[in-house]
């Protein structure tokens, strides 16, 4: 298994090969297509993380000591954003989650996708990811 | 008036226009949003601070009265802007919301209770939605909607039935910020008059587009923001008829807005001063003088010629693209499209073009029962100013191609 760095290594080395930012975001599109996808009885409002401009659903599983995410959105781009967030994250354990660093995303140029009025995007995601590991961490690993 | 010369030199009177942005010339096509500052208004709020800034209606020094009069001044050319019977009609706030707030809070205080009832409709922005639900909820008073068409019209049959005993207050907007659609407020305010109903008009939208006589239209309150009509942010106006101001309370308490003050008493100044309580905005005020002095050189029916020609051209062109569905089919409208391409959701859509230089809205725009209405999460708007031209619609086109190829 890949750690968190190798991981985020992957990607950038993948988004360098783009000079330009139409075949990034291409590229981002087609990623949007490859997410793992929530099961369809949890696309409801519980899972949804609220923000403005997109929706996106969130869920989150533990097993074996690991935590999997899967997602949706209604937009391709916020989705595919999510996918590679799922890719650096999904797979790994609890602390190794709460401890990412995310300045990976700074080096792939989606540092605007963290702005405020994209709130749907990174932001409020990487939270409710980090949240959902605090959680199972908390719930699962404490005191054991 | 508006050929390739002209409007050149017009822009070359907005600076901020000429720039590029990720390397392609900016095109500014959110100006419902805000829309962009001429030269000569930055330089009346620059020259304000470097000249004669200083606190207003309280000093007897030279810096104090020169403020106050511009002040004064400047009340005075929205006063005429609008049409007003008296300058002190017009009182200055932060903007529409500040405006639509105030009203809420002092007309509920004094005229809602329980079981009344307040007309809205359904194209309303949130701003003119939550300030009456929340006047609403403190009084348990009701908030009624005039509900739409599918073009975006609103249904007048409906509107009458809603104006029975229990109603209290009509606020609705002249123009729609998300589908352009011009109400026929003049007669929305005649039928409420018919029943001793007054009315508030959210003119958010229209006041730099479309000549406004609130005398003519006989509204009892106004509201609108200085920041849509080629002025800076942070300021904008509250007219009320003079009669119906003097009844109402104030709004918030503060300097400026007393006449005396003990701990056991305080009497209230007397209109404009009575709602506006501590500093007002000076320098943006006297900037707000300056783009209505731009825009009566302009002309507003001129503005609003070249604006509608500009639509036009963009919905003829916008129809061209194949799976493109515009938002807002009013007879009436300003210069707004709202549209979707295909099912590619705006958001994404929104991030293409931002990519490509043009400046769009996309989302709800402050309008979720209107995106309610129509069952979509929002639409990509596009609304234009006197400023924009046919080569940026162009532009526009081309990109909405790119994006196309890209969702495809
Ligand atoms: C129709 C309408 N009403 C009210 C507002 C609120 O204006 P402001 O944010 O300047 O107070 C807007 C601004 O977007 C608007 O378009």
């Amino acid at each position: 298994m890949e750690t968190y760095t190798e991981r985020t290594l992957t990607i950038i080395n993948e988004f360098g090969l783009f000079t330009d930012w139409m075949d990034k975001y291409n590229f981002i599109i087609e990623m949007g297509k490859t997410m793992p996808l929530i099961d369809a009885k949890y696309k409801t409002d519980t899972y949804l993380i609220s923000g403005c401009q997109s929706q996106v659903w969130l869920f989150a599983e533990y097993t074996g000591g690991k935590v999997c995410f899967s997602a949706d959105s209604d937009a391709i781009i916020t989705k595919g954003i999510v996918n590679i967030l799922i890719r650096a994250l999904s797979g790994l354990t609890a602390s190794e989650i709460i401890e990412a660093d995310m300045a990976f995303i700074d080096r792939i140029g989606l540092r605007e996708h963290l702005s405020p009025t994209r709130s749907n995007g990174l932001n409020s995601m990487i939270k409710q990811m980090k949240l959902y590991a605090l959680v199972f961490k908390t719930k699962y690993e404490t005191n054991k | 008036m508006f050929d390739k010369n002209f409007i050149n030199k017009l822009r070359e009177q907005f600076p901020i226009l000429h720039q590029q942005v990720y390397n392609q010339p900016l095109v500014y096509f959110d100006n419902a949003a805000t829309n962009q500052k001429p030269l000569r208004v930055i330089n009346v709020l620059s020259n304000y601070y470097c000249t004669i800034n200083s606190n207003i209606h309280r000093g007897v020094h030279y810096l104090s009265q020169q403020a106050t009069s511009a002040f004064e001044e400047s009340r005075k050319s929205v006063q005429q802007f609008i049409n007003a019977r008296h300058a002190h009609e017009i009182i200055f706030t932060r903007g529409t919301t500040e405006s639509i707030n105030l009203v809420a809070s002092s007309f509920s205080k004094k005229y809602l209770s329980k079981g009344d009832s307040i007309v809205i409709s359904a194209m309303e922005h949130h701003s003119n939605i939550v300030p009456w639900q929340m006047a609403c909820e403190a009084t348990e008073a009701q908030l009624k909607v005039i509900p739409i068409d599918q073009s975006g019209t609103l249904m007048m049959d409906a509107y009458e039935k809603l104006l029975d005993a229990n109603c209290k207050l009509v606020a609705v907007t002249h123009v729609s910020n998300t589908l352009g659609t011009i109400n026929d407020i003049k007669t929305i305010i005649e039928i409420a008059h018919r029943h001793n109903i007054p009315v508030l008009i959210d003119g958010a939208q229209a006041v730099s587009h479309i000549k406004v006589d609130v005398q003519q239209l006989d509204c009892d309150f106004y509201c609108f923001s200085a920041h849509k009509m080629y002025a800076p942010m942070g300021i904008g106006v509250m007219y009320g008829k003079e009669k119906i101001l003097e009844e109402l309370p104030p709004y918030q308490g503060g300097g400026e807005m007393i006449k005396n003050v003990t701990f056991e008493k305080t009497t209230y100044n007397e209109l404009p001063f009575k709602f506006e309580a501590g500093t007002p905005n000076v320098g943006d005020a006297l900037a707000l003088k300056e783009a209505i002095a731009f825009m009566n050189e302009l002309g507003l029916g001129q503005i609003n010629a070249w604006e509608h020609e500009l639509l036009d051209y963009a919905t003829q062109k916008l129809l061209e693209i194949e799976g493109v569905k515009i938002y807002g089919t009013a007879q009436q409208k300003t210069s707004v499209i709202s549209f979707l391409l295909g099912n590619i959701h705006p958001y994404d859509a929104g991030i293409i073009l931002d990519k490509l230089g043009i400046a769009v809205r996309t989302g709800h725009h402050c309008t979720q029962p209107l995106m309610d209405f129509f069952r979509i999460p929002g639409t990509i708007r596009v609304s234009l100013a006197v400023y924009n031209t046919r080569e940026e619609i162009d532009a526009l086109i081309k990109a909405l191609l790119t994006v196309k190829t890209m969702f495809g």
